[in-house]
């Protein structure tokens, strides 16, 4: 107490000096900047890979890649000035590992959306890849399996990833996760089946018309919890019988139209008996 | 066929063993004279046609309603109070929702068979007001509206109307994600009532949406308001259905005086009951194996959070489709805006579709002058302007239908959401005319080939080879019974209007009415093929009969074409089927 009192009063004593000021900027910036460095999503770490793996990553993207998005992932511009394929500096390796390990990319044409098709490079291309994309700018990474892994056995995890997910992806992915429309021939897809992983990066990294969930906006607990949410109703069983493909009230509206026609096509049935309480052949005199 | 009396006998069949349920009845009969009120009733006679089963399907669906209905009340809990939910369903528990939905959750997972009763209600509910869209449609095709039948239109009219309020209050009470986002849509409309709207808005939820009283008033409209009026009104359908006599199809024996069909007991009400355990297990069988309205997937009513696929009920989708087509228009006058977007598609075009189906009866009455009784059914080919006018509607329907589904479309076969809204916004406008159009001339080519069918008979795909070595298709006439159904309809008269002016050059009074009438009546009947008079039908014989001797040497020839005309026995004749 003494020395804490002692060191106040000095610093209090100084503290109309004019390098007071510079002083306190000083030890304010080197507070910030060592945070930062210690606690940021460290894509710093991980230029610490091999630059064998950074050369493989190009060769790989200057064949795959390139053609869009450029030599050097800087994009490029039509003529009339919109993007043919964007720049890829600071998306980070974890958009590439979405994008790529769903079949998303490489695009087979252009689109309203990139659509998901079958995967063309295997998990160590797409690691390349992504440490060539990654050394551009620093961006996020690739997360690690114990930050996404679901949890659906803590029941308090799934019940708030619910909360999470109706008030952040129910508007364009349905409250099943079936998918949804969006403007202009773009669409919300299912989330059925897809990955922890890759569930866990497309709120990070946004893709497509996604918006960005970044860590600041959902932290990676938030992001785990939506994931355990979503895969404890993948394990969970359809309670009510065939789920109609869980779209809402159209589909059930079509299958009841159907059904009124097997009911009416009981009345024609009905109404097609006479009244004779015997069956009794063709031809027999009763 | 049937079993009747085989003795000559006078004295009336005595059973031999006294039976016990005949005892009971007596006992009751003595009591409560049940034999002299029925005997009338039971008696009764109804019509069998497969279309006049379409109102009982609306019925049964109804009985189903009410009886999952009462057991659905003895668990819901029709209050908005905030609880924490701590039922079966893991992925809910510990979240703050209201009593409503966590007793609709508790239905659904914790109470046992639950569940199966919710969406065997629900279904029911789709299945109701389905069989009566289609059975209001078989009453307009056919012509059962015409006199004395229009206030029986009017009610049912009416129920339909109800019947698809009752469902949107079934559909709003779970107060699940889906219930809440309908209800602020229904909050959007009536607020969109121009000065009047947030003044409305407030009084019906107690304040700002969604409040706190919705909920509990929605419930008494649904179990009490609107059930009472649905069963009354019911009431009366069916009382007036006994009083005027059912409408029948016209045929041989068949008049406007008569019902042909089977009595009440035992033939209609065993059809009739069979019918209701029909619809019963399919109701049960839909309950039991396909989901609908998933609540506990839905989550809590929260007014922050929405979700795609966002629908109403089926019965609610062209108001949907309305509100997606239509363009953001909006009118700022005097420091109020009016939403015409939400206005003229939510509250105006509702109003004035149901005041058409309402009032056609009376608008047809109008034209033709015809108020004479009607209880023999037309066919629909022979009032081509109405059956056009309802396939018009039908697509009219359909199209707005789609519209309010535009977002699941997109999805399901890959289209651009704007460019469904867009074509909708045309195709509105432009379908149901040429559906009109088309569907008038159909009717009125069927009429021509009725009359070319009384006039030459039907064509018997005998091709026959003459002297001269030209072939020609063999016409044989129909049977009297055929010709006689065919032939049962009432010429259409066109109205030309009473003469303008009177002999002093003077205007008779409602002049324009009456030209407006003629006018009208000229567009509704002046195409419509008439069916052929007597002397026609007669030249038509006759030439026949010419034809027929013509033929007379080829008679007992395999090949004369006589054994298809119904009135020569051929045996063993391998053509015939």
């Amino acid at each position: 107490m003494r020395l804490t009192r002692k060191i106040s009063a000095r610093l209090s004593a100084h503290r109309r000096s004019r390098f007071a000021g510079p002083a306190v900027l000083l030890v304010a910036l080197l507070t910030t900047g060592g945070l930062y460095v210690a606690l940021s999503p460290a894509s710093a770490e991980k230029t610490a890979d091999s630059t064998s793996e950074i050369a493989k990553g190009k060769a790989l993207f200057l064949v795959g890649c390139a053609s869009c998005h450029g030599k050097n992932g800087e994009g490029i511009l039509t003529e009339r000035g919109n993007q043919y394929g964007p720049s890829l500096a600071g998306v980070g390796a974890a958009a590439v590992d979405f994008q790529v390990g769903t079949g998303r990319m490489p695009m087979a044409q252009p689109g309203s959306q990139a659509l998901r098709k079958r995967v063309v490079y295997t998990q160590d291309e797409i690691d390349a890849l992504g440490a060539f994309v990654a050394s551009l700018a620093p961006g996020p990474s690739v997360p690690a399996a114990d930050e996404y892994e679901a949890k659906t056995d803590d029941p308090e995890a799934v019940s708030r990833g619910g909360e999470f997910f109706r008030t952040n992806c129910t508007a364009c992915h349905n409250f099943a996760g079936s998918g949804g429309a969006l403007p202009q021939g773009k669409f919300a897809p299912s989330l059925v089946g897809v990955s922890e992983k890759h569930l866990f990066e497309a709120m990070l990294t946004g893709p497509q018309q996604m918006p960005v969930f970044s860590n600041e906006v959902l932290s990676p607990q938030d992001k785990q919890d939506i994931i355990s949410y979503l895969k404890k109703n993948e394990d969970t069983p359809s309670y009510g019988g065939f789920t109609l493909g869980s779209i809402g009230p159209v589909a059930e509206g079509m299958f009841a139209w159907l059904t009124l026609a097997v009911v009416v096509g009981a009345g024609i049935w009905i109404t097609s008996q006479t009244a004779r309480s015997k069956k009794t052949k063709k031809g027999d005199v009763a | 066929m049937s079993a009747t009396a085989s003795t000559n006998g006078t004295s009336p069949a005595a059973r031999k063993k006294a039976n016990p349920a005949g005892a009971v009845a007596t006992w009751a009969d003595e009591r409560l004279g049940l034999a002299t009120a029925t005997k009338k009733q039971i008696r009764k006679v109804f019509p069998d046609h497969w279309s006049f089963m379409l109102g009982e399907i609306a019925l049964w669906s109804f009985v189903v309603l009410l009886l999952t209905g009462v057991f659905l009340t003895l668990w819901f809990k029709p209050s908005m109070g905030e609880v924490v939910y701590n039922g079966s369903y893991d992925q809910l528990r510990g979240i703050e929702m209201s009593e409503a939905y966590a007793s609709t959750l508790h239905i659904s997972f914790d109470v046992r068979g639950g569940l199966l009763m919710r969406q065997m209600h629900h279904w029911a509910a789709m299945l109701f007001i389905a069989a009566m869209l289609v059975h209001l449609m078989r009453v307009f095709l056919t012509g059962a509206f015409r006199k004395p039948r229009e206030l029986n239109w009017l009610i049912g009219g009416l129920l339909l109307l109800l019947g698809i309020l009752e469902g949107f209050a079934g559909y709003s009470l779970p107060d699940d994600l889906l219930s809440g986002t309908g209800l602020r849509i229904a909050d959007g409309l009536v607020k969109a009532t121009p000065v009047l709207g947030s003044y409305m808005s407030f009084f019906m939820f107690g304040g700002e949406f969604p409040g706190d009283v919705i909920i509990p008033r929605l419930y008494i409209a649904h179990v009490l308001l609107i059930p009472g009026l649905l069963i009354a009104l019911i009431g009366a359908h069916m009382l007036l259905l006994v009083f005027h006599k059912h409408t029948q199809w016209p045929g041989p024996g068949r008049t406007e005086q008569n019902v042909v069909g089977y009595p009440m007991m035992p033939v209609y009400a065993a059809k009739a009951g069979g019918f209701f355990f029909i619809v019963f297990g399919v109701i049960a069988l839909m309950g039991g194996l396909m989901t609908i309205n998933p609540v506990w997937r839905f989550g809590p009513y929260n007014p922050a959070e929405v979700t795609a696929g966002s629908q109403p009920d089926w019965y609610m989708g062209i108001a949907e489709g309305l509100l997606r087509i239509m363009p953001g228009w909006e009118t700022h006058i005097f420091g109020i805006t009016i939403s015409w977007n939400v206005f003229l598609p939510g509250q105006i075009a509702p109003i004035a579709l149901l005041g058409v189906v309402l009032a056609y009866p009376f608008i047809e009455q109008w034209v033709t002058g015809d108020k004479r009784e009607h209880h023999l059914l037309q066919r629909p080919r022979n009032a081509p302007t109405r059956t056009a006018f309802l396939a018009a509607m039908i697509s009219l329907y359909g199209l707005l239908w789609a519209a309010g589904g535009n977002d699941i479309i997109a999805t399901t076969f890959k289209l651009n959401l704007n460019h469904i809204t867009y074509f909708m916004r045309a195709a509105i406008f432009v379908i149901p005319p040429l559906v009109f159009i088309l569907a008038k001339r159909w009717c009125i080519s069927l009429q021509r080939h009725d009359n070319d069918v009384l006039l030459h008979g039907y064509e018997t795909g005998i091709i026959m080879r003459d002297a001269e070595g030209g072939y020609s298709e063999r016409h044989l006439p129909i049977s009297e019974d055929r010709a006689y159904t065919l032939t049962a309809r009432q010429r259409d008269v066109v109205y030309t209007g009473a003469n303008g002016t009177d002999a002093n050059g003077v205007s008779a009074p409602k002049a324009r009415l009456d030209r407006l009438r003629a006018k009208a009546s000229h567009a509704w009947f002046a195409d419509n093929v008439q069916k052929p008079t007597a002397e026609k039908l007669e030249e038509g014989h006759h030439h026949a009969e010419l034809e027929h001797d013509h033929q007379a040497p080829l008679e007992g020839h395999a090949a004369d074409g006589h054994q298809f005309d119904g009135h020569h026995d051929v045996d063993g004749e391998t053509l015939r089927h």
